[in-house]
């Protein structure tokens, strides 16, 4: 077990790495000086230009200015935004709940249903609910989710008139951020009217997010189920004349659940992904919406800072879920 | 020689059989073939052409097929169904492009990696461990950042995210594959590295990688129109279906079907795709399939 925790904590370094190098090459890639970016094409004193570049390190070898940058980032400084002159990091504090309680609704939503229908759809193998099921959930895995998103707003917020268009509360209430969680927040603020208007604003935006991850969770539990239920041990406990429900909630689940923790955590990626477009779509202030306004207007010290950040945290959770499915199952440990 | 040639000719033999048993797998075929009639016989089936804008019709409801605009007009006037047909030349086109790069890209990487072994191949594996910690879409946009917005760069970026599966997937079959007695008998009569990697080795790994060629072209459509969506992809009036979403968005509460045809196009296209790769998948693999 300490042999893989350091093989992959190693790993992880080696990515973090890359992923520095990469943020900070982005800058220099993208065409033009970064100095003459932040001024625009204003015309500048050239010796204030050059006493700006002096002062932010980029007159210096490209090898000590990666050294810098990472020496800052380390230190929490990710530079400033060229659009409201704020420290990003702490633009990036801001906007990290929102995205994380849309992420986490979105995720809980997916298990809370994807783990129920997949079981069902092994149960029912070959049946119509298990076609009905998988037909769904092949639907929900090639879903377009901007356009799921524009849906669900069409039908609950426009028609139905059940949900609010867009954004995390009510205006008329006025919440303090202690936590920075919409729901959490809402509730200390002592207005019941707050929490569950905050709710009815999480319900579209997390549907969305959670489709596709709902689909695959889905489509996995049925296949560990499938290939758990065949398992001689699953015969034995059935042989041995345990209920239907001991057999399959005690003895097949459990194992059945090991791949899905798995896809669970992998899913947490493409769930920052999704989470631009639906962050976009319901103007909801998380993380993707800020990256997209920083490329839009070509905020390129939030792009670099909000990439590398969001790297991080992939691979801090992705880590996290190799670590708790090794402690499930002993064999993932002799795997590279 | 012989011998390699007649393995990976049963392989694919069985997959086509295996495949052509497979339910999803064919109602997935049905939806490209018509895709793929739809785009190259667009000019013949559109009644107007995708730029064309009829200043009377302005967000002119659906008529229904046989009525003068099958699916609506959008906000300039131009017919829904006919900028759907020629974006569907547009979408196979993004998926044939996306995943011919990364394919042949990534097949070279993972064969080179896992020939060469040692510090190469830890190199380039590394290099896709970083580029997978980026989610697909956050490291697209990345790149079309660097390399500006457009229907181009966006194909770019999507198929450069697309390279760590094919280069991962290559590398396990050759480890695969190198340790299997053809390779030795192929390497004791004498052939030289390339000749081993490309006619021995590779032709025995393509199982895997058409499955996942598959699945890239459902995931590069869908990413491309996202990048589309975001403005980020092909620009107006180019008739991409995501740039044609992101176009309607404005209208959305007033004209349903500006929204909705793009949108439904998008799906089927990429539940075909899918479909498509599952059934190749389960041809493959029919033990996942009996289970």
């Amino acid at each position: 077990m300490a042999l893989f925790l350091a093989r992959r904590l190693a790993l992880v370094l080696v990515t973090v790495f890359g992923i520095t190098v990469f943020a900070f090459a982005l800058i220099h890639l993208i065409p033009g000086d970064p100095v003459t970016l932040m001024f625009g094409e204003r015309n500048v004193d050239p010796a204030q230009l050059a006493a700006l570049r002096a002062q932010l390190g980029l007159d210096r070898p490209l090898i000590v200015q990666y050294g810098l940058y990472v020496w800052r980032a380390l230190h929490g400084d990710l530079g400033t935004s060229l659009a409201t002159h704020d420290s990003v990091m702490d633009e990036f504090l801001t906007y990290f709940p929102a995205t994380i309680e849309l992420a986490v609704s979105a995720m809980l939503l997916a298990i809370l249903l994807g783990v129920p229908a997949g079981i069902i759809a092994a149960l029912r193998r070959g049946g119509t609910t298990d076609y009905s099921v998988m037909g769904l959930a092949l639907a929900g895995y090639s879903m377009p989710i901007f356009w799921w998103a524009i849906l669900l707003i069409l039908l609950f917020s426009v028609t139905l008139g059940i949900t609010p268009v867009s954004g995390r509360v009510d205006i008329a209430y006025d919440i303090q951020p202690v936590t920075g969680f919409m729901l959490i927040d809402s509730l200390l603020s002592d207005d019941s009217g707050a929490f569950r208007s905050a709710l009815s604003h999480l319900v579209l935006p997390a549907v969305a997010l959670g489709t596709i991850p709902l689909a695959v969770i889905a489509r996995m539990t049925r296949s560990a189920m499938l290939e758990v239920l065949n398992e001689d041990y699953v015969r034995t406990a059935r042989a041995k004349g345990l209920s239907p429900l001991r057999v399959v909630g005690l003895h097949a689940l459990r194992n059945a659940l090991i791949p899905v923790i798995t896809v669970v955590g992998l899913q947490v990626g493409s769930l920052f992904g999704g989470a631009v477009l639906t962050e976009t779509i319901f103007a909801w202030p998380g993380v993707g919406n800020w990256l997209i306004h920083g490329i839009q207007r070509r905020d390129y010290p939030v792009l670099q800072g909000g990439i590398l950040m969001v790297a991080v945290v992939v691979i801090l959770v992705n880590l996290t879920v190799d670590i708790l499915s090794s402690m499930v199952n002993p064999r993932m440990r002799h795997r590279g | 020689m012989s011998v390699t040639i007649a393995t990976s000719d049963t392989r694919l033999g069985d997959l086509r059989q295996h495949f052509l048993a497979s339910r999803g797998g064919m109602i997935g075929a049905v939806l490209i073939t018509t895709l793929i009639l739809a785009a190259i016989f667009a000019p013949l089936l559109a009644p107007y052409g995708p730029n064309e804008q009829m200043r009377q019709a302005i967000l002119h409801p659906p008529d229904g097929f046989g009525g003068a605009f099958p699916l609506g007009t959008d906000d300039v006037g131009r017919d829904v169904y006919s900028r759907l047909l020629f974006g569907a030349r547009l979408s196979l086109s993004i998926g044939a492009v996306v995943v011919t790069l990364s394919f042949l890209v990534g097949t070279l990487l993972g064969l080179i990696a896992g020939f060469a072994g040692g510090a190469v191949e830890a190199l380039v594996m590394r290099l896709m461990d970083i580029m997978l910690a980026l989610p697909t879409l956050l490291l697209a946009i990345a790149v079309v950042a660097v390399l500006g917005p457009g229907l181009s760069n966006a194909m770019l970026a999507v198929a450069i995210v697309q390279l760590p599966g094919f280069v991962r997937l290559t590398r396990a079959a050759v480890l695969v594959e190198l340790g299997k007695d053809y390779v030795a008998a192929s390497r004791m009569a004498g052939a030289g590295r390339v000749r081993l990697m490309f006619l021995t080795v590779l032709p025995n790994c393509m199982a895997p990688l058409i499955v996942q060629a598959s699945l890239g072209f459902s995931s590069a459509i869908l990413d491309t129109a996202a990048l589309g969506f975001l403005g980020l992809g092909a620009q107006p009036p180019t008739p991409e279906w995501g740039t044609m979403l992101a176009d309607a968005l404005q209208f959305v509460q007033s004209a349903w079907w500006v929204v909705t045809f793009p949108g439904i196009a998008i799906l089927l296209t990429v539940l075909g795709f899918n479909l498509v790769g599952d059934g190749l998948r389960d041809a493959l693999d029919p033990r996942l399939k009996r289970a």
